[in-house]
């Protein structure tokens, strides 16, 4: 494996581990083609952390989130979320997980079309166990004037706004993002990443986001570099930039 | 609201067209299933109430001339409970109308006619005064076959004088509901008739002063009807009875209860294949519909709804499309029969319409639908929630598309690329074809189902009426002539060909099985009335040949050819003997058994004795030979061919009309749901692909043309399938209508077959030009935003 560990790696360990996985591999049977999207992926999480993971298309980014996110198990290899080994988990157990622990933002925000941007979120925050409520969510990210608009009715940056606020509305100890920003421009964009990091700071939720755009980078605790299935490195960023600091 | 209950508010409203074309499907199932039986229900209790308002009797037993005082050991047999006894006799009308003779029966009624056995309901006009000679009342049909009116005059021939009657009322029995002449089971409302006249006038016209020669008998609710019969045939024998029957052999209950039992096994068996279809097709577009959600479900398993919360998601779905369907078919159903039920009481002139919803099988099919709709969406939704969220949030994998059969059978240079794109498409997702194929056979199944019916009936009358029956006129005398009597006959104008029958009324007996039926004496190679074999080769009926029998009655008797039974003759000198079956052959009407005239003589131990005879002849000179016949005494009836077509037809064909009608309208909205929604669903399966082409620069002809050509090969691999499915669901219906006095044959035509195919291809048509409108408006960007 081809980790490097940072220097900034003592502090760290004061920090709890939420997600720690080694051995992780993946292979996919897409129509007649094996598909090795992880190779033998080890890494650990903290506590309140901002995560980016950086990758090409086809990296196994996508995987490794969904992996932790409970949404798919590995191959080969293990994850644990605290103490409990996600890997070793029943389906009700992973969908037990994610109804308590996790909220996800999706690059195309997989709004229900027929629910307004209030309603969407309550369908989450609905089946959590101490959600805040849906038009709070909504306010985090500077929606609640538009709560009752229907996603047609909302631009691209809205309707991105209005997921994480669905994601973070159940009070997710990690929110996992999925090319949160790759349907938008630059400004929509920085407006999305400046709300995921208000909710990494101001409620310390472990943040993942996942990404092919490398200036996002930048407003990360640390920078994970998948290239082929593997980490290819880890970097601790000295000097976190704002969102808002960001140019792509 | 919960948000997951929003959320299927939401889906609801985004996808109403599916889901409005398959609440339709499940409410036709329901709605005819409804309609139907409560429709049988209605009858059956309308018919009832008549029966027991007007005290119609369970025991009939006709004799010579007996006593009145005979009247009181009836009423002492035990079980009975009221004994009436009547005078009937059968005369001859003269008709300034009608150049044929008409005949009918006249029937005694006391004064308090309406309280009476088998009471008379005077619809018009007034009851005859008691001691005024000559006022009669008429029954309904024949009245208005003729336009009678209370006040108007009839001529009428009994007791062997000519009699100027006075109709002073219209009336109706329900001993007469179908006034059916003896030994014919035609009824032909314009030359048969039933007239009520006092009893003491006729006693008078007919020389019966204290005596009867009809007895009914209404019996307790725990009598023994055999053992009562058994008693009246013993009391009534040395008076010339010929044996008393139950309601079962009354003639015209006979038919009624027929006729009702032909409309319940229509009523049951198409809606029955309509609610399976139905529900079968619910099924596929179902699976479908949310196979087609898949990216929804893992949305919400990735928020961490587990599988029960979104498989009951899915349940309730599926609850409030059942439920409305179930509500509507059944709103629609019951509203349907209530306009059946008036149809049909019309039909059967009962005077009292009872309007009943069947509940209980309402209840069934609203259960049938549930179960099957929830049976089959579970394996759909099953499917969707074990997929794993990861997988499902994942584009679907190309499919593994290989060169198709057809491109393997080296025809590739007759297909264009975006033909081969078609053929390519629909064999790589094999399932969603087959299912679409399944699903528009099934539609084009119903509609062969829903319109077969009119060829049966045409088969029918073909095979009954011409090939088989070749004569004109049936002529029947009031008693057996000799044979001299038919030279007289072949010397009527007009008559070509007169070939003489002598019938007599007969049970038979095979072990523990009997029936009444009239044994009809032909010659030995009849040309005008031919009995015919199933290849339609007419049957011969050599002296000492023994009996030919229809099929319909061989199973009755559960006899076979070569086996013997026993035939008891209920007329003249009576008597037993054995008989060997010597043929079977297929019938379409009443069960029949003929014998070689000569030997049913020898068997009943006459001379050469006639009791009619069958004519063939010029259609021109007709008038002149009925004008003839009126003047001939000896005839009792005159039996137009072309009128017992016109019968048949009437009976059978408008009977069954609406009922027919109604079906057929089923039919076509159950296709057209399927094929729409089956076009819905291909478009929505193949936007995107589709969206890609556009921007990829295709024109929209083209586009629609991969999407138009998929649905054009769907519906024409349904068509060879759909046929013979609906050839089988035709069978299934002439199975469920064989009853005793009709029987269907399997007879599709070809025009059912185009006409069935022609109404699929039109529907595929509209749907198809629906969903390419749909596609010419496609939002290209937005469509490509969404991530499959």
């Amino acid at each position: 494996m081809n980790t490097k560990l940072d220097t900034k790696e003592t502090i760290k360990k004061e920090a709890r581990i939420v997600f720690r996985a080694s051995g992780l591999t993946k292979i996919y049977h897409m129509g007649e083609v094996e598909v090795h999207a992880l190779r033998g992926v080890a890494l650990d999480l903290y506590e309140g952390e901002f995560i980016v993971i950086l990758g090409a298309s086809g990296s196994g980014k996508s995987t490794l989130l969904n992996i932790i996110g409970g949404l798919d198990i590995p191959t080969a290899g293990s994850v644990s979320y605290l103490d409990h080994d996600l890997t070793a988990s029943n389906e009700s157990e992973l969908t037990r997980f994610r109804r308590e622990h996790v909220g996800f933002i999706f690059q195309f925000y997989n709004l229900v079309a027929g629910l307004t941007a209030v309603q969407n979120v309550a369908l989450v925050t609905d089946i959590a166990q101490n959600p805040m409520k849906a038009v709070e969510a909504l306010r985090l990210v500077d929606l609640d004037d538009r709560r009752d608009h229907y996603p047609s009715q909302l631009s691209g940056g809205e309707q991105q706004r209005v997921a994480i606020a669905r994601a973070i509305g159940k009070r997710p100890d990690v929110l996992l993002c999925d090319e949160p920003t790759g349907a938008l421009d630059v400004k929509t964009g920085i407006i999305v990443l400046e709300a995921i990091a208000r909710i990494n700071r101001e409620l310390g939720t472990l943040t993942v986001v996942i990404t092919h755009n490398a200036s996002i980078a930048d407003m990360a605790d640390r920078v994970i570099y998948l290239s082929d299935g593997q980490i290819s490195r880890i970097v601790c960023n000295e000097n976190k930039k704002q969102a808002s600091e960001l140019v792509w | 609201m919960r948000p997951l209950n929003q959320l299927l508010l939401s889906d609801m409203r985004r996808m109403w067209r599916q889901c409005l074309a398959i609440t339709i499907l499940m409410a036709c199932g329901i709605a005819t299933f409804v309609m139907s039986t409560s429709t049988m229900r209605s009858l059956e209790k309308s018919m009832d109430k008549y029966y027991d308002d007007y005290h119609f009797a369970d025991v009939f037993a006709q004799l010579t001339r007996a006593p009145n005082r005979l009247s009181d050991r009836l009423a002492e047999i035990p079980g009975v409970q009221r004994v009436q006894t009547r005078i009937v006799r059968s005369v001859i009308f003269d008709i300034s109308d009608m150049v044929e003779p008409a005949s009918g029966k006249l029937v005694s009624i006391d004064r308090d006619s309406e309280n009476s056995l088998n009471g008379v309901g005077v619809l018009r006009g007034r009851l005859p005064n008691p001691l005024g000679r000559t006022e009669v009342l008429v029954s309904e049909p024949f009245a208005t076959a003729h336009n009678f009116a209370p006040g108007d005059q009839l001529e009428v021939i009994m007791g062997g004088r000519k009699e100027k009657l006075h109709i002073v009322g219209i009336a109706m029995s329900p001993e007469f509901i179908y006034a059916v002449q003896p030994g014919l089971m035609i009824t032909d409302h314009r030359r048969y008739g039933i007239l009520w006249m006092p009893r003491r006038q006729m006693e008078a016209a007919f020389n019966m002063e204290g005596a009867f020669n009809d007895v009914v008998l209404t019996l307790q609710s725990n009598a023994n009807e055999k053992d009562v019969i058994y008693q009246v045939d013993r009391l009534t024998e040395p008076y010339g009875g010929i044996g008393a029957t139950d309601r079962s052999d009354q003639a015209s209950h006979h038919r009624v209860a027929d006729e009702m039992h032909q409309i319940g096994s229509m009523a049951f068996i198409t809606p029955s294949i309509f609610l399976a279809v139905s529900t079968f097709l619910f099924n596929i577009v179902l699976s479908r519909m949310v196979h087609h959600q898949k990216e929804q479900i893992a949305t919400l398993r990735a928020f961490g709804y587990d599988r029960h919360e979104i498989g009951f998601y899915y349940i309730k779905f599926v609850f409030i499309l059942v439920s409305a369907g179930a509500v509507v078919g059944c709103l629609v159903g019951t509203r349907l029969s209530w306009w059946m039920t008036d149809l049909y009481v019309r039909f059967f002139k009962f005077p009292i319409v009872v309007r009943e919803f069947a509940s209980f099988e309402a209840t069934i099919a609203v259960l049938i639908g549930f179960a099957s709709a929830i049976l089959g969406s579970i394996f759909a939704i099953r499917r969707a929630v074990n997929l794993p969220a990861a997988v499902a949030m994942r584009p679907e994998p190309p499919h593994s598309f290989h060169r198709s059969i057809l491109e393997r059978m080296g025809l590739k240079r007759f297909l264009s690329p975006l033909g081969r794109m078609i053929i390519r498409r629909l064999q790589a997702n094999r399932r969603a074809t087959i299912l679409s194929v399944l699903g528009m056979a099934l539609g084009l199944a119903v509609v062969v189902l829903g319109s077969f019916f009119e060829d049966t009936i045409d088969y029918v009358m073909d095979v009954q009426f011409q090939r088989s029956q070749r004569q004109d006129v049936m002529l029947t005398f009031n008693e057996t002539v000799s044979i001299a009597a038919l030279h007289d006959v072949e010397h009527l104008p007009g008559v070509v060909l007169a070939e003489p029958f002598r019938s007599v009324p007969v049970q038979l007996i095979h072990g523990s099985r009997e029936h009444r039926v009239g044994i009809m004496g032909l010659e030995a190679e009849p040309k005008l009335f031919r009995v015919m074999d199933d290849t339609e080769t007419p049957i011969l009926l050599p002296p000492r040949g023994g009996l030919t029998i229809s099929e319909k009655l061989a199973e009755i008797l559960e006899i076979e050819t070569g086996q013997t039974l026993t035939v008891n003759v209920l007329e003249g000198k009576r008597g037993t003997y054995q008989i060997n079956v010597a043929a079977i052959f297929p019938d379409y009407t009443d069960p029949g058994a003929y014998i070689n005239r000569q030997e049913l003589h020898r068997m009943l131990g006459e001379g050469e004795r006639l009791s009619g005879a069958f004519l063939l002849a010029d259609p021109a000179r007709m008038d002149e030979m009925y004008a003839s016949v009126k003047q001939t005494p000896a005839v009792a009836g005159v039996l137009d061919k072309n009128a017992a077509l016109a019968d048949f037809k009437e009976q059978i064909s408008a009977n069954t009309y609406v009922m027919r009608f109604i079906n057929a309208v089923f039919a076509f909205i159950i296709s057209f749901g399927v094929i729409y929604n089956c076009a819905l669903i291909t478009l929505a399966e193949r936007s995107r692909d589709l969206a890609t082409m556009r921007i990829m620069g295709f024109r929209k002809l083209e586009v629609s043309y991969i999407l138009l050509g998929e649905l054009a090969i769907i519906t024409l691999l349904a068509i060879p399938v759909g046929l013979p499915i609906g050839y089988g669901f035709a069978w299934l219906a002439t199975v469920a209508l064989d009853t005793e006095t009709h029987r269907f044959p399997l007879a599709v035509s070809h025009y059912t077959f185009a006409y069935s195919t022609c109404v699929i291809l039109a529907t595929a048509i509209a749907s198809s030009l629906y969903v390419r409108r749909k596609l010419d408006n496609i939002d290209l960007i937005a469509v490509m935003k969404v991530k499959e």
